[in-house]
């Protein structure tokens, strides 16, 4: 398994570090006033304990730490370990120029 | 047939053409009482115990492929119970008494070793906190010894112990630890459990539950058509979030792949098992002569039973740091096995939200050395439908409740465990 960095190229998996599942969103546990969320414990458990745990393509966070350092999202299947896509995660490091020369 | 010096002298005497099969390949019946998923170590043990100590005998256990061919086959055959928990402390201890008398319990030889494990210590702080694991274990009636760098040199004298980063210090050693064959550990539950009856069904992949109106679990769909259960146990670690899946439900658990690899073959050399934690890696010699190791998981989620190229390079040298001579070994097989990583590192054994469904799950890179007592506990809460008292702390709403039990500390983030 190698990942093809948006930025440094193809690489060998050494480099990069695995956070997991890129789907759970962190929830809100409060409403823009500021009240409480009734059901925020709810999703909260959901978020930090529950995972899909996908059989087949999955989108997930790896770490360049070896490299550039950045967040990225990338599609892989979990039976083969084939990997269909990578891009920069949106946030930080994602509208770095890209080695084709394009922003993300 | 029952297994004897007798029984082998009258086979040998007539040129051992006189062996009977181990157990039975029975075409499955319409309905059982209880079935379970899965012929791994954990499931056959499960129905061994329902029949032998719950009295419920008219059971299956489906298997997808052959039995053994998951986990039960892919483990680097430890067995211990050095823990520090509650919860853990007395579940692992029930295993390993089970483990001194499974040869007799299932009249089959297992291969049960007791040479012991030594998990190495490199520093004061972690000299502490083995002597207080050591110490929790004594109090719980479990054996364990603190070993300083003069006693590991006698009995390891093979080890480097010019380490500059991680010298070896010394060792918490709990002698009753060891091996099992873990194939023969497979083949010994499914003889026995077929001799009380039990139907042992190979390549009778589960696709799907049938359910009554209310949402009961009242059977399963296979490869080999339905059939029906009074209550269905999950022991498909590895597999369980796809299983879990059929029946709509999402479980705390990931499932990521975990390289083990055997040497070629060489004279006696290390006596028991021994860890390197700080070196990601352990190592113990089989009946064989090859060096059985492995070290961490890779740690992305997978199912695809093998792992990657740092993984093994990382084990290597954590072997080469350890014992340099290993390098002198050639490498004969590597291959890789589908760990069921729950979110505190410790199983679950529970009934499910959905009436009729029950779980074995969760088992980390630590399932093998529970299979006695996995089997005990899970068959105790098919048959009575309360947890066994040393499993009733492995509940599936713990995570909920805050009740985990997360021995190393990691919280959830399973590829650390």
């Amino acid at each position: 398994m190698r990942i093809a960095c948006p930025f440094c190229g193809e690489r060998e998996l050494g480099e990069f570090t695995y956070l997991g599942d890129a789907a759970p969103k962190r929830p809100m546990a409060f409403a823009a006033d500021g009240a409480e969320q009734p059901e925020a414990q709810d999703l909260f458990f959901d978020y930090v304990y529950l995972r899909d745990n996908v059989a087949g393509d999955m989108t997930e966070r790896w770490y360049h730490g070896g490299g550039c350092r950045s967040w990225l999202t990338v599609t892989r299947n979990t039976t083969t370990h084939e990997i269909k896509a990578v891009h920069a995660a949106p946030g930080a490091g994602a509208q770095k120029r890209t080695k084709a020369g394009a922003t993300s | 047939m029952r297994y004897s010096i007798f029984s082998l002298a009258k086979a040998a005497l007539s040129g051992h053409k006189g062996w009977t099969r181990a157990w039975r390949d029975p075409q499955p019946k319409k309905h059982y009482d209880v079935v379970i998923i899965g012929g791994g170590g954990h499931g056959l043990a499960t129905a061994y115990y329902l029949a032998k100590e719950y009295g419920i005998r008219n059971v299956a256990v489906l298997e997808k492929g052959w039995i053994g061919s998951g986990n039960a086959g892919r483990n680097t055959t430890i067995i211990r119970s050095n823990y520090m928990l509650q919860g853990n402390v007395g579940f692992y201890e029930l295993s390993m008494k089970l483990w001194e008398r499974q040869e007799q319990d299932l009249n089959y030889n297992t291969m049960v070793s007791q040479r012991g494990i030594i998990n190495l210590y490199h520093s004061d702080a972690q000299r502490d906190a083995f002597a207080r694991r050591g110490n929790v274990m004594r109090i719980n009636g479990i054996d364990a010894e603190l070993l300083d760098g003069e006693q590991i040199r006698k009995v390891l004298p093979f080890l480097n112990y010019n380490n500059a980063r991680f010298p070896v210090m010394g060792g918490l050693w709990q002698p009753r630890a060891g091996t099992a064959r873990h194939d023969a550990v497979v083949w010994g539950y499914a003889r026995a459990a077929d001799s009380f009856g039990v139907d042992i069904i190979q390549n009778c992949e589960v696709t799907g539950f049938t359910r009554d109106q209310n949402g009961k679990i009242t059977g399963v769909e296979t490869a080999r058509g339905t059939i029906g259960a009074g209550k269905v146990g999950m022991a498909v670690a590895g597999s369980t979030s796809r299983v879990a899946a059929m029946a709509g439900m999402r479980l705390p658990i990931e499932s990521h792949v975990l390289q083990a690899f055997v040497s070629e073959a060489i004279k006696p050399l290390i006596p028991g098992v021994i860890t390197f934690g700080a070196g990601h890696f352990y190592v113990s010699q089989s009946d064989k002569g090859g060096l059985v190791f492995g070290g961490d998981l890779d740690g992305y989620n997978s199912y695809a039973q093998r792992g990657n190229m740092p993984v093994m390079e990382d084990v290597c040298e954590g072997g080469m740091a350890l014992m340099p001579m290993i390098g002198r070994v050639r490498l004969l097989r590597q291959w890789g096995g589908i760990m069921d990583m729950s979110m505190d590192g410790t199983p679950i054994i529970d009934k499910t939200p959905i009436d009729g469904l029950y779980l074995n799950a969760g088992w980390c890179y630590g399932g093998f050395k529970a299979t006695p007592a996995s089997g005990l506990v899970f068959a105790h809460l098919l048959a009575r439908d309360e947890p066994h008292e040393e499993a009733k702390r492995f509940r599936l709403d713990r995570f909920r409740r805050g009740a985990m039990i997360d021995e190393k500390g990691q919280g959830a983030q399973p590829n650390l465990h």
